[in-house]
């Protein structure tokens, strides 16, 4: 009765590039946060274990991609069923500013926090002013 | 005659669902959108012929920020999702939901309030409710006359 487009979690509809594992792929919801110095970026990446996650960071682009173990068996008949199980994948276009040898990243509790410093040349800089 | 083979209490989840279908198809989807996702956290749930298992999504909670308590065949979670303080912040996007959470589930039968088990893992909360000695299917031997 019910469809999987009530699942809270939405689907990717096509993933660039496509995958080798079938299954599922879900949009991790994020948030995005600029502070003066850096970007950070939170996933919400519920069932992803170290082991499954791999972030990458190329020519601007921000790859975030999580693999999920299936936690129950597939014939399970659910009683009520508000998410679907599966992995996440989303992409970034973060742009250019970023200074990618000094991205960190952990992993708690089932969500990714990523400190992006932003390029040093885009820093704001604060101007002394010389007493004449 | 028709039959509803739907668990009663998940008639009033369908109805929701329901309206969002009829919504959408009215392309309402900017006033619709923000209200449209359920409760926090989002459950599945299912059972065996000893238990009833809820599995809850619940990234960013700390076991210590999460109170879990059976009552009869009532389920309710609390919890709080942890808010990002800092100054001088601009939020380019907001996508996951922050404070406090409260979830009531009502269970297919009565379960054993003091043997209810609860793990987090990942961002992952799953709850075992072993079924009440009454809910649970009985063998009845059948004698020979």
């Amino acid at each position: 009765m019910s469809t999987e487009s009530s699942l809270q979690k939405s689907e990717a509809q096509i993933v660039q590039p496509e995958r080798v594992r079938g299954g599922p792929t879900y949009v991790p919801a994020v948030d995005i946060v600029e502070a003066n110095d850096k970007l950070m970026l939170m996933a919400d990446l519920p069932g992803v274990t170290r082991d499954g996650l791999d972030v990458q960071y190329e020519r601007g682009q921000l790859t975030i991609s999580g693999r999920v173990t299936p936690r129950q068996d597939p014939n399970t008949e659910y009683l009520l069923r508000e998410y679907g199980v599966g992995d996440f994948y989303r992409v970034f276009e973060v742009g250019e500013g970023i200074d990618a040898q000094k991205i960190e990243a952990e992993l708690s509790n089932g969500v990714l926090t990523l400190h992006l410093p932003k390029a040093q040349a885009l820093m704001p800089r604060k101007i002394a002013v010389k007493a004449t | 005659m028709w039959r509803n083979t739907m668990p009663w209490w998940n008639a009033f989840e369908e109805l929701r669902r329901e309206m969002d279908r009829v919504f959408d198809n009215y392309n309402l989807g900017l006033l619709t959108r923000p209200t449209r996702r359920t409760a926090f956290p989002p459950l599945n749930v299912w059972d065996n012929a000893e238990c009833v298992f809820v599995e809850a999504e619940v990234p960013g909670v700390k076991p210590e920020d999460l109170e879990i308590s059976a009552v009869g065949n009532e389920l309710t979670l609390k919890g709080r999702r942890p808010t990002l303080d800092g100054k001088d912040l601009v939020y380019h996007r907001q996508e996951r939901g922050v404070g406090e959470f409260t979830r009531v589930v009502t269970l297919p039968c009565d379960v054993n309030a003091d043997k209810v088990e609860a793990t987090i893992k990942d961002g992952v909360l799953r709850i075992e409710l072993p079924k009440a000695a009454e809910a649970r299917p009985r063998q009845i031997a059948v004698k020979t006359a």
